[in-house]
């Protein structure tokens, strides 16, 4: 059985701020984000509902555990409303004791999945308005996500002009599961955005996106799903590499988020076995693959795996790079991770820092 | 060792936990079918309250298809990653041997015990016949 324990007590290190990748802040009722919507679309909703490529309407694929999707147990305000709606609960609970200086929103509406694309764009703007009204204002320790249409690109480019002139935002976010595979070049004239701008793109694993959740169709466990997430983000690595985008745009950043990270090594080592071999089917892939990926791609560090063997952790996370690992606690989810003791292994005060916070302020450009 | 009064037997329900300071440790008291067990209050793996767990029992299958119900309201489970102890022993379900919370050991006395004896539960005068629960730390 594979178990890492604490067995003493590691202190939280108060000097170091701590960049928090992955938040996920929640609507207190749907009429909070109807307020940031148009009338037509308001109407739209209340008489059609949003419809996004999942199978059940209106529900995650999955019953999570625990009350609420999937929640830490002890995350529900004492004032009402789901975990991760009341700001000041946030504060509380995640923010001030555990020393986080910057925290990456990354909500999970589900606008850019929506199948109606205008619908789904009108519901990314509200959720962009909606993060500066109730999040990024009052508490500008967080950072908000750019949320956009991928599948309707000149909406997306309109959205990101819309946005990027305000640093509230730290990114533009895009679900993994896009229609068609990621490097695709309907997608390019986001990521040339992305790159003009110096704004990362974010791909968080969620329950949404346009296809199921595994090559062969609906996994039948949420169990199942939970790993499957790291499946499409390895899908859109690869295929980002190879259709040429990181060649194309060398300055892109794409930041991969909720997937886990420990893959990320054998990839490496895999697709430049395969490039050596068969790099005449790819000829605009100019560098091994791996040289991409530690130039263009960092990974967010929750779900963090854990080996049987603790050390083995430090193994894997100097593999994939500390240069490109970024914390993450994912708040406020059942796979939360505490800063103070999510990594049980003797890392250098270089990768420390690296991890919990430098990497991240670079990236986001975070003062 | 020392042994100190933590709460009325009435207090906590048969399924319900209640938190307590004792000697400058959080202690996590739960109520098994009427028996009182008390384990640390911190998950060994990334230190979760344990008292704001969930209490459970086992789902347990011997082959697909074929599941069982045991031990109800026996096992506590984390409120993050949901690791599962057992409440009695403060043993992990999954890995006994590597991973445990600490527990200590719980009794019922009577309140005219407590009074009578060295350990003077000078909080409660008032109500010497009722019952308390007395951790040994
Ligand atoms: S902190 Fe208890 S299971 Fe992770």
């Amino acid at each position: 059985m594979n178990h890492a324990v604490l067995d003493k007590d590691t202190k939280a290190d108060a000097k170091l701020g701590i960049v928090d990748c992955d938040i996920h802040p929640a609507f207190g009722s749907p009429a909070e984000l109807a307020k940031f919507l148009p009338v037509r679309w308001r109407d739209h909703l209340a008489d059609y509902g949003q419809r996004s490529a999942n199978p059940v309407v209106g529900t995650l694929p999955y019953p999570r555990m625990t009350p609420g999707n999937g929640m830490r147990r002890d995350a529900w305000p004492p004032n009402g409303g789901p975990p991760a709606s009341d700001l000041a609960f946030l504060q509380e609970q995640l923010l001030d004791p555990l020393g986080i200086e910057y925290g990456i929103l990354q909500p999970l509406a589900a606008g850019s999945s929506t199948l109606n694309q205008e619908l789904g764009a009108a519901m990314c703007a509200a959720v962009n308005d909606w993060q500066l009204d109730k999040w990024t204002g009052p508490d500008p320790r967080l950072k908000a996500s750019i949320s956009v249409t991928q599948e309707d690109v000149p909406a997306a480019l309109a959205e990101i002009e819309a946005r990027i002139g305000d640093r509230s935002f730290a990114q533009i976010a895009i679900p993994p599961r896009t229609i068609e595979p990621a490097g695709r070049r309907r997608y390019w004239p986001i990521y040339e955005a992305a790159e003009h701008y110096d704004m990362p793109i974010g791909m968080h694993s969620a329950a949404y996106g346009q296809h199921a959740n595994s090559g062969a169709g609906w996994l039948n466990f949420y169990i199942e799903e939970h790993y499957a997430f790291s499946h499409s983000l390895q899908s859109v690595v690869t295929s980002m590499v190879f259709e040429g985008v990181f060649e194309r745009f060398p300055k892109l950043k794409l930041v991969v988020v909720e997937g886990g990270f420990a893959w990320a090594a054998p990839l490496m080592w895999r697709l430049d076995k395969q490039w050596e071999r068969m790099r005449s089917e790819v000829p605009h892939v100019k560098r091994p693959p791996s040289d991409y990926i530690r130039e263009n791609v960092w990974f967010t560090t929750q779900p963090i795996e854990e080996p049987e063997n603790n050390r083995h952790l430090l193994d894997t996370l100097r593999w994939v790079g500390t240069d490109r690992l970024m914390f993450s606690t994912d708040y406020p989810h059942w796979d939360f991770d505490d800063p103070r003791f999510a990594f049980k292994v003797p890392l250098s005060p270089t990768e420390r820092a690296q991890i919990f916070r430098d990497n991240a302020k670079r990236v986001y450009r975070l003062p | 060792m020392a042994r100190h009064v933590i709460a009325k037997v009435e207090e906590v329900d048969i399924g319900k936990s209640k938190l307590v300071k004792v000697a400058g440790r959080d202690i996590a008291l739960f109520n098994v079918k009427g028996e009182f067990f008390a384990i640390a209050n911190r998950c060994p793996h990334e230190g979760a309250d344990l008292c704001r767990g969930q209490v459970v029992g086992l789902a347990e299958a011997d082959e697909p298809g074929k599941v069982r119900m045991t031990r109800h309201g026996e096992l506590i489970r984390c409120p993050w990653h949901g690791w599962e102890f057992d409440i009695r022993t403060g043993k992990s379900w999954c890995d006994p041997a590597r991973t445990r919370v600490k527990s200590f050991d719980v009794s019922v006395a009577s309140g005219g015990a407590l009074a009578e004896g060295p350990y003077q539960a000078e909080t409660f005068p008032v109500s010497i016949d009722e019952d308390y629960v007395v951790v040994e730390i």
